[in-house]
């Protein structure tokens, strides 16, 4: 399979040469075509710095990240915005959405900036809202709906571009349990049924048990990766557990 | 450590408020430059009767500069209202730490200390220097010689500056302590989080109450344009204003319902990059500014007429001069006055001036041992008469009902001018303007007031006949024609009745005219003249025989330029002030959503918008704030001045056009300026940092 996404040898480092700290540590890793992976780690490790880098929210110290095929560490300025808002999605913890548009309009304007016409938002629009069960809140404000709702919302509006890669910053970490299994399940269908790569980073073992596989970082670096292969999602989440617990304990407090 | 906490914090919010500072040290500037006006005509040599127009001046531009300080005031205690809410989060910190309402207070005192002790050093420092520029603008209007330039400085004025914005500044202090110690911890602190709900309004009531304001409005277009005539009281303007302040209001109100509504259903445009975000923002932000908005164009409003009407007044009044005032001199002497005894009594002519009043201009002044014709290079005499025979009742004839129904202020016995048809060409050829011939039976008005045109031609178009010293009259023209008798600044002739010479009967004669032409041009010498003219009211014989009445060139040339350069003065004045405080309030409020806006601004850049698209989403929301009161307030204005030119005709309304072009000159810099300047530093505030 293709790879969607390759991690190559990438540093980060924040602060001065008197106090270097090291965010992201000589890492590598790969996503193929069609993957549900989750970055896990405690606070600190470095996953959302990774996250940022790949999102070209940040910018790497050293080293080079391929999207598609494209070095996104090489784009500088329109392109970046152009490389962003056309082959990346985006997800994220506090929703982000516009409080003075409606849902259909948050998600109408990933596409009303690439231009797309009219009556194609309108049936993306309507396709989407079938797919992630908010066809009957797309008239609401977000003032209007619950978080679960909202986080479904800016789903939408980070596929509805049809993005090489889905991109998930904590993407439950503001809703509660039943949200987040609902929220979860649309991912896993995402993922199954229209064949979205997602790269979500959670410290929630739970969240990452709906993945295909897990990516544990520890100080900058890659701690272990485990496969979910053909057992069930609760064989996958004890051995997520496991991990967990031989990192050090950090993450026991999230469960 | 209060002090120098509230030293950082004007340090750190001085640059997204420099626009408030800035207008703050513009508002000193100005209060300063126009009340050291007089300071600056001091050393100007000019005559005693300017003098006394500048003292005027003065005093009118003092009792303005009340009223300004009104409107600075007000500006400063909204922004610093505004300026508060912004750091309601930094003042819920201080109080979670323990800090007592008394100390932020303290803190807040101490920086509108800052602020205004800074406001006033520089910008009294910045008046001083504009002041020097002004002094050459003022020696320009009264047209006095500014032989050499000398730095002046007002201590006057200086003072009184400094206590006019004292006193706003305390003021705002106090507001500030009342507003502290009433606010509650909780609101300070989830301030800035708060869920603004959006209320649509019902399309349908928008709809409604868009259309009936438009009509109220068009209403009251339509009274003060053309039925400014029949307003009988100055109150009676009252009514147009009120109906146009609160349609304005609810115009605004509707709008911003409507045209997110209507941009909505044009889909094509509304989801096109950036447009719903933009409207959205807009129509969220209307909702809460209906109100200023409405005062914002209001004051637009005013701006544009003030300076408009004002501009258009000096500009006619030097016009008119050239035209109305064709000789250098005239003097009317009152003759055969005992005919009128009980008249004159009335208006305080003793027994002996009123016994003695059947000498000519010339023969009196022979009288007083002046020989006037012997300063004139030519002169003519002319006579007029007038008989209670004659009266307004009997030249507007049968149409006088029709005409009291409408103009019931006018003086209907007062009795006509009247002159020969010979006298008046012969005063028409001195002048150089029209002349005109009659047959025996026939008589005409010379009129130049544009109402009382109005009011005569309607008589005029009915052919009223007058009966005159046992004649039968009839017009020759359906209208009155264009001339005048007496010199004047304005157009004043409100009507003389030229008649055929072989009617007069010269018993009836009232008042003769001396109009001349001096032999010498120099400016001096005529001065020298007129005084020793004007010196002649000094000798004892001035009990016993009345002195006639001058008007000459000079002297209202003076008066004049004296007026127009207040009239010029008030209204920059004014409309400087009013058009910064409006932009002032206007970029705040902008500038403070920006800061709102940087959440939502992220957003769209995390989304991938372009930087390009962002700016320009950010530009087109500033423009519909800064363009829509505008617009209302341009449209307003249109027939705000229409109404002005009718009250003003007095003065003319020839030279109406350079007038807006001046003032669209102020607005495109002034407004124009301050909506740049709000977009950049808007643009500097949305900047992503890292």
């Amino acid at each position: 399979m293709e790879n969607v996404l390759k991690v190559e040898r990438i540093e980060k480092y924040y602060g001065s040469r008197s106090s270097l700290t090291k965010a992201i540590d000589n890492l590598s890793f790969e996503v193929e075509k069609g993957e549900f992976v989750a970055i896990m780690g405690a606070s600190g490790s470095g996953k959302t710095t990774l996250l940022n880098c790949i999102s070209t929210i940040d910018r790497v110290t050293s080293g080079h990240i391929f999207v598609d095929g494209i070095d996104v560490t090489k784009l500088k300025g329109n392109n970046l915005n152009k490389f962003r808002r056309e082959e990346l999605g985006f997800i994220f913890q506090d929703f982000n959405l516009l409080d003075t548009l409606t849902a259909y309009e948050n998600i109408a304007l990933a596409l009303s900036i690439q231009n797309v016409s009219v009556s194609e938002i309108d049936r993306r629009i309507k396709k989407v809202a079938v797919d992630l069960d908010i066809k009957n809140i797309l008239s609401k404000y977000p003032y209007q709906i619950s978080g679960g709702q909202k986080q479904r919302v800016a789903s939408a509006r980070a596929i509805i571009t049809n993005p090489k890669l889905v991109l998930a910053d904590e993407p439950t970490g503001a809703l509660d349990s039943k949200s987040a299994r609902m929220l979860l399940e649309r991912f896993e269908f995402l993922n199954k049924e229209l064949d979205t790569t997602i790269l979500m980073v959670t410290h929630d073992a739970f969240t990452a048990s709906y993945a295909s596989k897990v990516i544990f970082i520890k100080d900058g670096k890659i701690f272990k990766e485990i496969h979910k292969g053909d057992s069930s999602r609760k064989n996958f989440f004890d051995k997520i557990i496991d991990v967990v617990t031989l990192l050090g304990g950090d993450l026991n407090d999230a469960l | 450590m209060l002090c120098r906490l509230s030293l950082k914090n004007i340090k750190k919010s001085i640059k997204d408020y420099a626009i408030y500072f800035f207008t703050l040290i513009l508002g000193v500037a100005i209060f300063y430059v126009f009340n050291a006006l007089d300071s600056q005509t001091i050393m100007m040599n000019v005559s005693s009767s300017t003098q006394e127009l500048i003292e005027l001046m003065m005093n009118m531009l003092s009792g303005v500069s009340v009223f300004v300080s009104f409107i600075l005031g007000f500006l400063i205690i909204y922004a610093s209202r505004f300026l508060m809410k912004r750091r309601n989060r930094e003042f819920g910190v201080y109080l979670t730490l323990g800090m007592s309402k008394r100390k932020i207070s303290l803190i807040l005192f101490f920086e509108t200390l800052f602020i205004g002790v800074l406001s006033l050093i520089v910008g009294l420092g910045f008046g001083v220097v504009l002041s020097q520029f002004m002094s050459l603008l003022v020696a320009n209007m009264f047209e006095a010689n500014l032989s050499k330039f000398t730095f002046v400085f007002s201590s006057s004025a200086c003072i009184k500056t400094i206590i006019y914005f004292s006193i706003m500044y305390l003021i705002v202090m106090i507001f500030n302590t009342i507003s502290v110690s009433k606010c509650r911890l909780i609101d300070l602190l989830n301030g800035s989080r708060k869920i603004e709900k959006i209320k649509l309004k019902n399309p349908y009531l928008c709809i409604i109450i868009f259309i009936i304001s438009s009509i109220v409005l068009g209403r009251a277009y339509y009274i003060v344009v053309h039925e400014f005539l029949t307003l009988q009281e100055a109150s009676d303007i009252m009514i147009p204003i009120a109906m146009g302040v609160f349609s304005t209001f609810f115009i605004f109100w509707s709008l911003s319902g409507l045209i997110l509504r209507i941009v909505q259903s044009l889909k094509r445009y509304y989801y096109k990059g950036l447009n719903s975000f933009i409207l959205r923002e807009f129509s969220s932000k209307i909702n809460t500014t209906v109100f200023s908005t409405t005062i914002i164009c209001l004051m637009l409003f005013i701006t544009i007429c003030l300076l408009s009407a004002c501009l258009t007044i000096k500009n006619s009044m030097n016009e008119n001069i050239k035209k109305l005032v064709p000789a250098d001199a005239m003097f009317s002497q009152n003759m055969n006055m005992d005919k009128y005894y009980d008249d004159f009594r009335k208006y305080g002519y003793n027994d002996l001036q009123i016994k003695n009043s059947h000498y000519t201009a010339r023969e009196m002044f022979k009288i007083f041992d002046f020989d006037i014709t012997s300063y004139f290079k030519d002169y003519i005499e002319v006579n007029t008469y007038a008989t209670h025979d004659l009266t307004m009742f009997n030249t507007l004839g049968s149409k006088l009902n029709d005409i009291k129904v409408k103009f019931p202020f006018l003086e209907y016995d007062s009795m006509e001018t009247i002159m020969k048809i010979s006298d008046y060409n012969k005063v028409a050829r001195f002048y150089g303007i029209k002349e005109y011939s009659l047959k025996e039976n026939q008589y005409m008005i010379i009129a130049d007031f544009e109402s009382m045109i109005k009011i005569r031609d309607i008589s005029l178009k009915n052919k009223e006949e007058i009966n005159l010293f046992g004649h039968n009259l009839k017009p020759k023209y359906d209208s009155c024609q264009e001339g005048f008798l007496e010199m004047s600044s304005n157009h004043i002739n409100a009507g003389i009745i030229l008649v055929p010479d072989s009617v007069v009967d010269e018993e009836y004669l009232i008042e003769n005219y001396l109009i001349g032409n001096y032999k010498t041009t120099d400016k001096d010498k005529i001065t020298k003249i007129e005084d020793s003219i004007n010196a002649l009211g000094n000798d004892s014989k001035a009990n016993d025989y009345l002195l006639p009445s001058g008007s000459t060139k000079l002297a209202i040339k003076e008066a004049t330029v004296g007026l127009s350069t207040m009239v010029t003065f008030i209204g920059l004045y004014l409309g400087i002030i009013f058009l910064i405080s409006s932009a002032a309030i206007l970029a705040l409020k902008e500038l403070s959503d920006a800061s709102d806006n940087k959440e939502r601004f992220r957003i769209l850049r995390k989304i991938g918008t372009d930087e390009a698209l962002l700016n320009k989403a950010l530009f087109r929301e500033i423009a519909i704030f800064f363009i829509l009161p505008l617009i209302l307030a341009i449209v307003h204005s249109i027939f705000g001045i229409t109404f002005a030119m009718n009250i003003l005709e007095v003065f003319g309304n020839e030279e109406l056009l350079p007038s807006i072009v001046v003032t669209a000159i102020f607005l495109i810099f002034i407004y124009g300026g301050y909506f740049l300047i709000t977009y950049y530093c808007s643009k500097n505030i949305i900047k992503e940092r890292y």
